[in-house]
């Protein structure tokens, strides 16, 4: 960064929240995305060529970045037990292969996945507010959180209200959203926009304004639920964000891609758009996660292959 | 935990470069009759790569001499085959076309990410739009009965050896004409290579003929009686040159000259956009292009936020081995060539425009210039009217649409312009008062087959590429 000369000044984002009209004003203020631009960027990093040494750097940075993560209806105790193993030691055969950052589970599993976890840096992080459609009332969505938070989770994944942003009430997403802050205390807020249904890259630039500004401390693209997931452009736009919010206000926001991210390649390509974007200082797990469950055997598999000089199988990782 | 490139080297185990090269003349590599022999080399490394031909006067009679003849046939082929043979090296070029981008990158000094993604993709694609066109000139827009010209001869520049290659021969030889090509004498090995393109295509011997050589070559060519039509591609000093000696001939003209090109962003432009735009339009292929957006008109109201964006993102711009496929800014043609942007750099400095250069380490051999901004600049300074050819952007500004327009028109070139704002009336409305042939809205350095490219002023004159391009090689039936 060359000179610290903030896009917009502090007081003016605390402005901007002061009425719905003010909060509209500025969303709307914001510079627009050109589509064709931002997919021709993200397309251009794509091809980075990663090799060699900057692929096993990037395999064990990227399993370290991996919010490990089973959101089903049927997910059992004895599903989670085995996910929290896997977290802790995702390769069986290998035990310099790094623990992953985080496992993501429904609030109700918290207490079991804290209990597999308990003598380990591995964060609980939990989905919350009604998700994954958000669809219920505000004291609902809150007191999903508080029950998450009151079972031990490290982190909330909370969904924003996407037909009140997409109906332009942005100043109740905010308030929502700051509610949702409060209610996790000392607890990590991610907040899914769903971008796969807010479509525009206007819309999710001016998603991930509200979301810093009301005070996430990650932005997230996806639940996972809804096809498309995580896309590299979509990524690209919510990192721009990050580095202009960072800029205005100084904090650091962090990023998590989720859903659709299911090879080494595809995990690559998102280290190499982070790099690019905002610089080598957010490539830890405090600052990037993956949202995924496949891809870490994938990064498993390359992993043995480059260690071993050859291709293992999936008979040589474990599914979980 | 660090997450650095590692070195990822495109293999040029792929090209073969033998040790010297004859001439291609009527579908076989020759010995010069009266040339002499000059070296070629790699920018990147000073590396000699082969020992080049520089054709005499009787070389270039023996190539025209040539084309005349195998002109007789191919001139009357049904347009069906001609497109046939054109379709054929389309496909060649397509197959081979990893092993023309690394001799493109090796000779020239372009990333191989450049010859790869957009050098050769493009190639092809103007063979095989032109291919398409060989059996339907009569709707080219010339009349019923359109007819060929001749024997074209047909000078290129180093900046995009097989890109510019490809714009001069697949019209012509769908048209019905034969050529003579001379490629830059700095880049010649992918025009080479071409011809062997050419007999592995069955193409009738003499239609496609490869001289290679400098200016005196060029000039030989030019002025010889029995050619029909020039067409030239490369500085305006040489263009001037080139009108002048056809001037009162029968000869037909096209020049592709220089270019001071202005990239407008408005205060409403899709700023991270723009930004990408401005890089990609100054600093792609080391701004060794003709239509480069050389000159940032900003508006005033949101420079200094624009400029911190654009210097945060020239600053993640990798420079260094061309073959390497992370990289994004490679070596300096030549050492002319550097020569001459650290002229006109340093002028730019004595006059007092403030100068940011990206901070890397530059190669120790080879040729190389790191990405330079100047700001500051004003209208009357040389780096704000000279065409640069380099990594090299200068910065002016402008407070309404109207001075936007009329500082970017002020300017001897007319090649090609850039609009960057989110409102489209604004792109018509400014479209349409810029003097330039090519007007980009909201992207940059885009190139189709499909459309047609070229200058006004100084620019030079004639359109190729697409249905008008036609037309600088084809005449009605009427106009004998």
């Amino acid at each position: 960064m060359l000179k610290d000369h903030p896009l917009v000044l502090p007081e003016l984002l605390t402005e901007a929240t002061n009425s719905a009209s003010a909060l509209k004003k500025f969303l709307h203020g914001l510079s627009q995305v050109d589509k064709v631009g931002a997919d021709a960027r993200a397309a251009m990093l794509a091809t980075r060529s990663i090799k060699t040494s900057a692929k096993l750097e990037g395999i064990d940075l990227a399993i370290t970045m991996i919010d490990l993560t089973t959101l089903e209806g049927s997910d059992t105790r004895g599903k989670v037990k085995t996910l929290c193993a896997k977290a802790r030691r995702p390769d069986p055969l290998d035990p310099t292969v790094p623990s992953t950052a985080a496992v993501c589970v429904y609030g109700d599993l918290v207490p079991f996945a804290k209990l597999e976890l308990a003598d380990s840096d591995i964060k609980v992080a939990a989905v919350a507010t009604a998700f994954p459609s958000g669809r219920a009332s505000k004291e609902v969505r809150v007191q999903d959180v508080r029950e998450a938070v009151a079972n031990g989770a490290d982190e909330i994944d909370m969904v924003i209200d996407r037909g009140a942003f997409l109906e332009g009430r942005y100043l109740e997403v905010y308030d929502d959203i700051q509610r949702v802050k409060a209610a996790s205390g000392t607890a990590h807020l991610k907040v899914i926009l769903e971008t796969g249904e807010l479509k525009t890259y206007d819309n999710v630039k001016r998603a991930s304004w509200l979301a810093m500004l009301a005070g996430a401390d990650f932005i997230k693209t996806s639940t996972g639920k809804i096809s498309p997931a995580a896309t590299l452009p979509v990524t690209l736009v919510m990192l721009q964000c990050i580095r202009d919010f960072h800029k205005a206000t100084l904090r650091k926001i962090g990023m998590k891609p989720a859903g659709g991210i299911k090879t080494t390649k595809d995990a690559m390509k998102y280290l190499v758009l982070v790099k690019e974007t905002l610089g080598d200082a957010w490539l830890t797990p405090t600052l990037f996660r993956l949202g995924a469950s496949s891809l870490l055997n994938d990064l498993l598999m390359q992993r043995q292959r480059m260690k071993s000089g050859h291709y293992s199988g999936p008979d040589y990782v474990s599914i979980d | 935990m660090v997450f650095q490139y590692a070195p990822a080297p495109e293999s040029t185990k792929i090209v073969k470069i033998d040790s010297s090269y004859g001439l291609f003349i009527n579908g076989k590599f020759v010995k010069s009759k009266d040339g002499s022999q000059y070296k070629t080399i790699n920018p990147a490394t000073e590396e000699v790569l082969s020992e080049i031909t520089l054709a005499g006067k009787k070389d270039v009679d023996l190539a025209v001499k040539a084309a005349r003849s195998a002109y007789q046939k191919w001139s009357k082929l049904p347009g069906s085959v001609r497109g046939k043979y054109l379709y054929r090296i389309a496909r060649i070029l397509q197959e081979r076309s990893r092993e023309f981008a690394v001799l493109e990158t090796i000779n020239n000094g372009k990333p191989i990410r450049e010859s790869r993604d957009v050098d050769m993709p493009l190639v092809a694609a103007h063979f095989f739009h032109y291919a398409g066109w060989a059996d339907k000139l009569e709707h080219a827009g010339l009349g019923p009965k359109p007819q060929s010209l001749g024997v074209a001869a047909q000078i290129i520049p180093w900046n995009f050896p097989m890109l510019m290659l490809s714009w001069k021969i697949a019209p012509a030889l769908a048209a019905g004409n034969t050529v003579v090509l001379k490629p830059a004498e700095t880049t010649p090995l992918t025009a080479l290579l071409f011809a062997e393109v050419c007999q592995q295509a069955d193409l009738p011997p003499g239609v496609v003929n490869i001289i290679t050589g400098a200016g005196e070559t060029g000039a030989a060519l030019v002025n010889h009686p029995n050619i029909d039509k020039v067409a030239f591609t490369g500085s305006t000093e040489v263009g001037r040159l080139i009108a002048s000696s056809v001037a009162g001939t029968k000869k037909k003209v096209t020049l592709e000259l220089g270019g001071k090109a202005a990239n407008i962003v408005f205060d409403d432009a899709a700023l991270d956009q723009a930004v990408e735009g401005i890089v990609n339009g100054i600093f792609f292929n080391q701004g060794h292009v003709c239509c480069a957006g050389s000159r940032l008109l900003v508006q005033e109201s949101i420079k200094d936020e624009f400029l911190d964006l654009l210097y945060e993102r020239v600053q993640t711009l990798r420079l260094g081995d061309p073959l390497d496929k992370n990289t994004d800014v490679g070596a300096i043609n030549s050492a002319a060539q550097l020569a001459k942007i650290q002229e006109l750099t340093q002028s730019g400095e004595q006059e007092g425009a403030d100068r940011w250069s990206l901070k890397c380490d530059l190669p120790e051999k080879g040729f190389w210039f790191a990405p330079t901004v100047f700001t500051n600049v004003t209208q009357a300074h040389r780096i704000a009217r000279e065409e640069i050819f380099g990594p090299v952007l200068s910065v002016l500004t402008f407070r309404t649409p109207q001075e936007a327009i009329e500082k970017a028109n002020n300017t001897p070139f007319g090649l090609s312009a850039g609009i960057w704002t989110e409102k489209g009336s604004r792109i018509l409305e400014v479209a349409n008062n810029l003097r330039a042939g090519v007007v980009w809205a909201n992207t940059f350095n885009k190139f189709d087959p499909t459309s047609p490219f070229g200058g006004y002023k100084e620019s030079g004159y004639g359109r190729e590429g697409g249905r008008v391009g036609l037309a600088a090689y084809l005449k009605s039936e009427n106009k004998k």
